[in-house]
């Protein structure tokens, strides 16, 4: 791993080829979840890759060792050539997952995508119940999603079940938990909030408190341990109540490949916002290329790029700093330690945010609302300049 | 004693780019050394413990391989990467 060779000169790193292949397909989604991770002026990028873009972008990323695939959004079923990619995909030898919320998901559909060779699906659902789940999909959509649940399990794809965590939901844990075991879930991902994107525009309607946070995970943590052997529960732990960061996507560069719908290549999926990257198009150059050479891959590679207190900590190779979108979003230096990190001299902002979130707890929903996902929201964020918040 | 069975909701399959045999599943990925690789091989659904003993013992040469065999199968059940 890059990591793990403490060399200064970036290009001296043995650069590792991409596992796994995040494909973008497109940004519409009938839904409009206000922690949506789409970056909130995604309304300024409407192209949308052809259905060969797409499958050469595949058939390179394979060559070079790529071999978990995402499909993703937006809603990727939006696409009307998501079979054809798949099968794309299966004869290539990828392992692809469809990543959806759901929605417009017919039994057919499910059996034509096996056919097709696609192997798992992962359903999102907002909430245990309709209404909430409902409120917070900015759509109705609730007996939908449970019905698709159902039909993945039928037609033999391990069940993967998700649910974004925060702090209009996080009191029905115990209720979320016994719905994925009636439905029988394979995996189950418990995704607290990452506040990037909407989720960020949000953030003081969605950060849960600390009490809250607690108690969920102990719940989530004594399921864990009953349902061990028959499901598997990956958790996503919300980093502001952390004093590490996350070692984010592995390691600049070592791991993940993101493609967003118009072809931009991004090592990760929140790297369009960062300044001076200059993201290149796969329109432009090969995957091999893009990995291997361009600026924005090679930009944080290694240690070389490091400010203090990063730049000599003994645990840089376990977390790399953490994440540079992070970074640049709260302290509006990407070059920052993740202030997240107790160590960073900027982690009081992660307090300020948590304590502005309280003093919103008690704000009734009309005083300040949620934004939703939706073009009209993102028109509007994409004329206000820089972090679009 | 039953016939073992790789698990259908998973994907053992040769990485020509890492040169190894690796299990898939959702949102993971295996690597495998060539030993648990030729053992998993063997779990088709048509051979029991003392077969895959016997086949890979005549493969290799060699004997006494149960208690690796035996051991190395445990891990796989646990982790569903085979029924029985
Ligand atoms: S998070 Fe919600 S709004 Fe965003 S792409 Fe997924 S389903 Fe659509
Ligand atoms: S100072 Fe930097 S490298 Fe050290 S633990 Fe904090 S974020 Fe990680």
């Amino acid at each position: 791993m890059v990591g793990s060779n403490n060399n200064p000169d970036a290009k001296a790193f043995r650069i590792t080829p991409p596992r796994w292949l995040l494909a973008e397909l497109t940004y519409a989604c009938p839904l409009q979840c206000p922690y949506c991770s789409n970056p909130v002026d995604y309304a300024k990028y409407p192209s949308e890759l052809s259905t060969d873009d797409w499958k050469r972008v595949l058939t390179e990323a394979r060559k070079m060792g790529a071999v978990q695939l995402g499909f993703s959004g937006g809603e990727p079923l939006t696409r009307k050539d998501l079979v054809e990619l798949v099968k794309h995909a299966r004869e290539l030898g990828y392992y692809s997952n469809l990543i959806t919320s759901g929605y417009g998901l017919t039994e057919e559909k499910i059996i034509q995508l096996k056919e097709a060779g696609l192997d798992h699906i992962q359903v999102s659902i907002q909430a245990s119940t309709q209404e909430l789940n409902d409120h917070i999909a900015g759509t109705t959509s609730f007996h939908h999603k449970k019905e698709v649940a159902h039909l993945v399990k039928k037609h033999g794809y391990p069940m993967v079940l998700c649910v974004v965590i925060h702090r209009e939901n996080i009191h029905q844990m115990p209720q979320i938990l016994a719905m994925a075991e009636e439905l029988g879930a394979d995996y189950l991902e418990l995704a607290n909030t990452q506040y990037y994107g909407w989720a960020h525009t949000n953030r003081d309607l969605l950060l849960p408190t600390k009490a809250q946070f607690e108690q969920a995970e102990q719940i989530a943590q004594a399921f864990k341990e009953k349902v061990a052997g028959k499901m598997k529960i990956y958790y996503v732990v919300p980093d502001y109540y952390e004093d590490r960061p996350k070692a984010c996507m592995n390691g600049w560069g070592t791991t993940f490949l993101t493609i967003a719908p118009d072809g931009v290549a991004l090592p990760c999926h929140s790297a369009r916002d960062l300044p001076g990257l200059d993201c290149p198009n796969v329109n432009d150059y090969g995957i091999q290329e893009i990995w291997r050479d361009s600026k924005a891959f090679n930009f944080f590679r290694g240690f070389e790029w490091m400010k203090e207190p990063c730049r000599s900590c003994d645990e840089k190779e376990k977390d790399f700093g953490g994440c540079r979108c992070q970074a640049y979003l709260l302290t509006g230096d990407m070059y920052m330690a993740d202030p997240v990190c107790s160590k960073s001299p900027e982690h009081a902002v992660i307090q300020q945010a948590i304590d502005s979130a309280g003093a919103n707890a008690s704000l009734a929903t009309n005083e300040k609302p949620l934004v939703f996902r939706n073009s009209k929201n993102s028109k509007a964020m994409s004329l206000v300049d820089g972090k679009g918040v | 004693m039953q016939p073992i069975k790789f698990s259908p909701t998973h994907r053992l399959q040769w990485e020509e780019a890492q040169q190894k045999y690796v299990i898939l599943y959702p949102e993971g990925m295996v690597e495998l050394n060539q030993s648990s690789a030729e053992i998993l091989l063997c779990c088709d659904g048509n051979r029991n413990l003392a077969q895959i003993v016997n086949e890979l013992e005549q493969k290799f040469a060699t004997t006494g391989l149960t208690n690796d065999i035996t051991a190395f199968l445990e891990v796989a059940l646990q982790n569903g990467w085979i029924q029985q």
